[in-house]
Formats: structure tokens, sequence, C-alpha cells
């Protein structure tokens, strides 16, 4: 109990502090962890709207795929991206290992199912209540894609929000791949990660408790956009 | 509405990659995580950035996954303890030469108790010995590190089988040197540490340091250059330049300079030529 | 040489059969829906009314036998269709009648409609925050900005009070004097016997009866009609 308090004043304290240190770190983390999320939704929501509305052979196979992939351990994805982006491996010619373009390859693999995976699902219900009426307006697979994207948007947003959550959180595919090269590839979750190591518990809870204070900011500015949204939804 | 999630998209793939610039003067230093714990790099490099404008990125791993990121030519520079393991790596031709640089010595730590009765002692054989003789319960890092095959070295050249205590007084974590102290601190065991860690290690509890001294407790660093004619990519000429400086008397002085609490934790001892 | 102008009428069912899931909902069905006063499709729950007015849009393909729609294909472009229960789209009133309008100036028109139904007042509210009857009024606009040559309804005031079931039927009337064909179903006599020109008498899949309103309300020719028209036939 006392250590949760200590840290808890401590992450005040850092907050407050405006260590340039800290606040490169959680810069790094947000540019990574917003950019993974940003690909993953380009890539996802039209792929998931695909898998809601088309048929096609493999269809069920590759719905399963996707939900199972939502579980695809990080470590385990990091050990990979590492194999292919080393000098030694295929893509070793970009030399794209131990910089920040390599950790937002790895969580964008790791967010990229979870968006298609939940997308597909807030749109096929979506289809089952809209597809008679959006076909009866001459509405086509285009068109029909756009509408139920933008009716959606609401559950939508809160899929984003469930890939943010994960990338926010992610630390055993972005060590490996980022190298945790202090003032580079250094994000929250592996400074606390390095912090731990090497026994400094309190300061390690510290970062946790600003890398959540962040979270949650990130989340209520989400809520925010999404009441105003509701308010001008006349248009 | 589409456009406008496509131009986030875009300028979130090029916010990401404006600073990965290819043409800075910039090398990778596989080192280990007990040197970087340490804070040994972030007092050496801003110097050397100083004077040469190079940017040292360290990537702090195990020994041996410092060594095999070499082996990959994932990094330019080698700079790890474990001197066997690093000649092995110059005789395979993954590196170039083998340069000592400095050393600093393992500390065994141990409760005030101290149940064993091994406190004062300058010899961490017979040390071990008495621990086993005891049981008194030990913390190993268990995870291959330096410090652990130091450790493993220790027990056969004291002739003991640590295994015969595992489960009872012999405790492996499989983790590293900081998470090592912490479990000795809360169970008062003893346990083989560097000097660095130890020095800036906060959380001690009822542990000092019961033996020190003996020379069979000396960690010698070397540092190598990942072989160019392998590994084309490797900055020959720029890690060749750390290498120098870490060497030449500005390095070495440098190195000696670095203190917690006004202790200095690495001892240089380069002869500014290769070691094999 | 003038060619003939495109025209979906009469709308013509050629032994049209239907089933879904093993079970068949349409038998053997002809029936011939000529331009001129609305036609209504009666009969009981489960008569296949639903499934007819789909298959006359084009929502659906009949399983046996044809549908030709006067010189042109059957299809969703010619025809609209209004259902007992509207799906409104998550934007403004407005927003949704413009919705399968085609054209640039289709919220112009949008606008003209709803003035024409009487909910101008609520052009910019969220269209599902509407009433029954409002929302009804609704689809009805946005039907009727697809300029449909028919216009089918499916039982679109059985969830509705009296007071809304009359500002439907105004509407309706309105539509059938542009020239607009309108086919609807229903079970309620009162609103047959004030809308009907001819009378589409549906049972169990079957057609059982078409004639004119009065010779159907007068006098029926089949003992499941007269049954009807007396309240006791249920399915």
């Amino acid at each position: 109990m006392h250590d949760l308090s200590h840290a808890f004043s401590l992450a005040l304290q850092l907050a407050a502090s405006g260590d340039p240190g800290l606040w490169q770190i959680v810069g790094l983390s947000l540019q990574v962890t917003l950019s993974a999320v940003a690909i993953s939704t380009l890539l996802g929501l039209p792929v998931g709207a695909l898998l809601a509305l088309g048929r096609f052979p493999g269809r069920n196979a590759l719905i399963v795929i996707f939900n199972a992939a939502m579980g695809l351990p990080p470590v385990v994805v990091g050990l990979v991206v590492y194999l292919l982006l080393s000098r030694s491996g295929p893509l070793g010619e970009f030399g794209i290992l131990f910089t920040p373009k390599a950790m937002v390859i790895a969580q964008s693999i790791l967010v990229f199912p979870i968006v298609t995976a939940l997308s597909r699902q807030v749109i096929e219900d979506l289809w089952a209540e809209y597809s008679e009426q959006l076909r009866s307006l001459g509405s086509n697979a285009a068109k029909s894609i756009g509408t139920l994207l933008w009716d959606g948007r609401f559950s939508l947003v809160t899929v984003v929000l469930a890939g943010f959550g994960r990338a926010a959180a992610e630390v055993g595919a972005i060590i490996i791949v980022g190298g945790n090269i202090d003032g580079f590839t250094r994000t929250m979750t592996t400074a606390i990660a390095l912090e731990t190591s090497k026994g400094d518990l309190a300061l390690a809870l510290g970062l946790g408790f600003v890398l959540l204070m962040i979270v949650v900011l990130v989340n209520g500015a989400a809520w925010i956009a999404r009441r105003a949204g509701e308010r001008l939804a006349g248009a | 509405m589409r456009l406008l999630r496509l131009a986030l998209a875009f300028t979130a793939i090029l916010a990401v990659t404006v600073p990965a610039s290819a043409q800075d003067k910039s090398i990778i230093v596989a080192s280990t995580t007990s040197t970087e714990n340490s804070g040994l790099f972030k007092y050496l490099l801003p110097i050397f950035k100083e004077k040469t404008g190079i940017d040292v990125k360290v990537v702090a791993l195990g020994t041996g996954q410092a060594l095999d990121v070499g082996r990959r030519g994932d990094a330019d520079v080698v700079f790890v303890h474990a001197k066997p393991l690093e000649e092995k790596f110059v005789a395979d031709g993954e590196g170039v030469a083998r340069y000592e640089v400095m050393y600093n010595d393992f500390v065994v730590i141990g409760p005030k108790s101290d149940p064993a009765k091994i406190a004062g002692s300058k010899d961490v054989l017979e040390a071990f010995k008495k621990i086993a003789a005891a049981k008194a319960s030990f913390i190993s890092r268990g995870d291959k590190s330096g410090t652990h095959v130091a450790e493993l070295k220790y027990w056969k050249e004291a002739d003991i089988d640590p295994e015969t205590g595992k489960g009872s007084w012999y405790k492996e974590i499989g983790q590293g040197m900081g998470a090592a102290l912490n479990t000795a601190s809360s169970s008062n065991s003893y346990v083989l540490s560097d000097r660095g860690t130890w020095i800036s290690f906060k959380n001690r509890g009822d542990l000092k340091i019961v033996v020190e001294g003996d020379k069979r407790l000396f960690n010698q660093y070397g540092v190598m250059l990942v072989n160019p004619v392998k590994h084309p990519n490797v900055k020959k000429e720029l890690g060749q330049t750390f290498i120098d400086w870490l060497v030449s008397p500005e390095g070495q002085k440098a190195i000696a300079n670095y203190k917690i609490d006004g202790e200095q934790l690495f001892f240089p001892n380069a002869t500014g030529k290769p070691s094999t | 040489m003038m060619r003939a102008p495109t025209t979906s009428l009469p709308l013509v069912l050629d032994r049209v059969g239907f089933s879904a899931g093993g079970v068949e909902i349409l038998h053997d069905l002809s029936l011939r829906i000529e331009p001129g006063a609305p036609t209504i499709i009666l009969g009981p729950n489960g008569a296949g009314k639903s499934v007819l007015l789909r298959l006359c849009h084009g929502l659906l393909s009949p399983s046996g036998g044809s549908i030709s729609a006067g010189n042109v294909a059957v299809s969703t472009e010619r025809t609209a269709l209004v259902f007992q229960r509207p799906v409104m789209l998550r934007r403004s009133v407005l927003a949704n009648v413009a919705y399968g309008i085609v054209g640039k100036h289709a919220r112009g028109r949008a606008s003209a409609l709803l003035e024409r139904v009487g909910l101008s007042h609520l052009a910019r509210r969220p269209a599902r925050k509407l009433s029954g009857g409002e929302q009804q009024r609704v689809a009805l606009a946005r039907a009727w900005g697809r300029n449909p040559e028919i216009l089918f309804l499916d039982e679109p005031t059985a969830s509705l009070d009296p007071a809304a079931t009359r500002a439907v039927e105004d509407i309706v009337g309105e539509i059938a004097a542009q020239g607009v064909k309108i086919v609807m179903a229903t079970h309620d006599l009162g609103q047959a016997r004030r809308l009907a020109g001819d009378v589409a008498f549906l049972h169990k899949g079957r057609l059982l009866e078409h004639t004119p309103a009065a010779t159907f309300f007068d006098a029926p020719r089949t003992p499941q009609a007269a049954a009807f028209l007396r309240g006791e036939l249920l399915t």
C-alpha cells in the first residue's frame, strides 16, 4: 500500500516537473501507438466491412482466423518481426530494426486483427438491420459500406479505442523490435520494464500511473468528441 | 469523411517516417542490461557525442542476446563482459578484434545476520562452500547473463553442484540484477551482484557486502567491431571511432570519472591494442 | 418514329412460387397489376403478403414462375417500398429523405418533400428520435423522393395510432394523385375499404381472388374471403 501511494505521488511529481526526458518518452509512445492505430483502422475498417458483407468461399475460415488473431501474443509477434527485419533476415536491407518504424509495424500487426474482427461484428449486425432498406433505396455495395461505417460510427469508435488500448499497453513486441534505446526507442511501457528490472519499483509504478493518466485522457477526449458529434448528428 | 481519414493516416505514417533519417551519424552498440542499468552510458555517451558528433544507440540485452545481435549484423559494435564468449566471437570471424576496456567487480551480498559466517572474507570459493554447507538462502539470476555465468563458474570451482539445493536454499529467479537484489532483500538471502548495480540499488533492506576483493571476482569488459566483411551495412569507421575513443586516455579518464554517491564503478584498463 | 415510353406497368406475375428454408411461402401465384387506382393486397397473417411485395419490388427473386414489369426489368430503381417498420439512418430527418435521391439538388427536393408530409419543422432532428408515426412519414417522403412508378407499402400503419394512420393515408392519397400506382398490403379492413381500387386476396400463399373493391367487399367469391371479411379467418 505504501508502495502504491509513494508511486502515485511520484507520478504526480513526474508529470508536474516537466522533465524533458519523460515528455520525450510520452511523445514517442503516443507517436508509435497512434500511428499503429491509424494504419490498423485504415486497413481494418474496410476489411471488416468486406468480411461482413461479402459472401465468398473461405469467408468463415477468415472470420475465425481474425477472431483468433485478436489474441496474438505480442512477444511472439515481436520475435517474428525481429527476425524479418534483422540484417540477416529477408527485409534487413531496409535497416528498420531498432527504430520507431519497426515498433509501428509490430504494433500494427497486433492491432489490425482487433479492429477487423470487432468492426466485422458491428457492421454485420448493422447490415442485418439495414440491408433490405438500403437495397430498396438503390444503394450499391460501395455506398452501403460507407453508410454502415458512418451509421455504426459510435460502436466503431469504441472498436478503435480497444485497438488503442492494446497498443498503448503493449511492451513485449516493441521492446524486441525497438531495442529500448535511450532517447530513441524508449516508450512508457519499455521504460517501465527497464525500471522494474533495475529494481526501482517506485519509479516503474510512477511511470505506470502517468501512462494510465494519458490513456484515460485519450479516452476522455474521444468521449467528448462523441458527445459533440451526437449533438451535431443532425447533419 | 473518407478523405479526412486518409489524410490523417498519411500524416501519421509520415510523422513516424521523418525522424528515422538514414543519413544521420549514428551507430548501434549491443551491450548488457547491467552496464545500461549502471548508468554508465548515460554519462559517457554525451561526452562522446560532443567530441565526435556521433549518436550512440545502445541496445541493452543479456550477454548471449547481445552477441547474437552482433552475429546477425544488427549492431555495429558489441560491448559485453564475457571474455571466453567474446574471444569465440572474434575467432568465429564475427568480430574484427577484441579490445579490453575496463573492469568492475562482482561482490557477494548477504544479510547482516550472515548465517554462513562469511562476512569480511576475501575468498569467494570458500564463501560459496560455506553457503552451501549452511544451506543458507541464495538467489541466482538463472538467466545466462554474464553475472549468472560467473556465479556458476564459482560453484564449479568450489566443487559444489547448486542443483542439489534447488527447491530449498538455492533459488533461480530467471530475472535481472535489480530483481535478484529485490528478492534477496525481501528474503534475507545471499546473492552475487556486480558492484555497479549494488551501488545504485535503493532497496537494500538488511543486505550488505560480505565478500569482495578476490581477484576471481574481477569482471572484464571487452569491445569489438562487428565484422564489416560479413555484414557490409556495419558502419566501420564510426564504430571504430567509438572503440578508439573508449580505449584512448580521454575515454578511459571519462570511465574512471563516472561515480555514484562518490563511488567509482568501473576501472579502466585498456592497453589500446587488441587483446588477442 | 416514336418509341414506346418505358413503363413498369402492368406488373404481371405468372405462376410465381417462392420458397425459403425449405418452406413454400407462395404457390403458383398469377396476378396482373394494372395502372390506375390503388391495389390492396389483403389477407390474414402468414398469407405471404410481405414476400409478394418484396418479389414485385425486386428485393427477392422467385423460386418458380416469372415476373414482368411492363417493358422493363423488375428493379428497385423504378419502384419503392415502405416497410412496416422503417429503418431510420443515424442522421437527420432531412438527410434520411435525401438518401436515395440521385442528383445535385437532392437536399432541395428532400426539403420540398418534407414540406409535403408536414415535417419541415423536424428537418434537423435526429431521425431515430421521432415517433413511429413521424418516422413512417419520413419513410414515405424518402420513398416518394425515389420518383417511383409503383409505390409498394407493407402494412405501413399496423403499429400506428388512428391519428398517425390517418396522416399516412392522406400522404398515400397525395402520392396516388400524382399518378404513382399504389400497391399496399394490409390486414386492416377499414383501411382497405377506404383506399382500394381493386383487392387481391391472399391466403396460405395462394391468390384466391382479385376483383374490383366493390365486388370484393359486397360479394366475395370464395368462402375464405367471406370468412376473412366477417373477421373469422385467423391464418
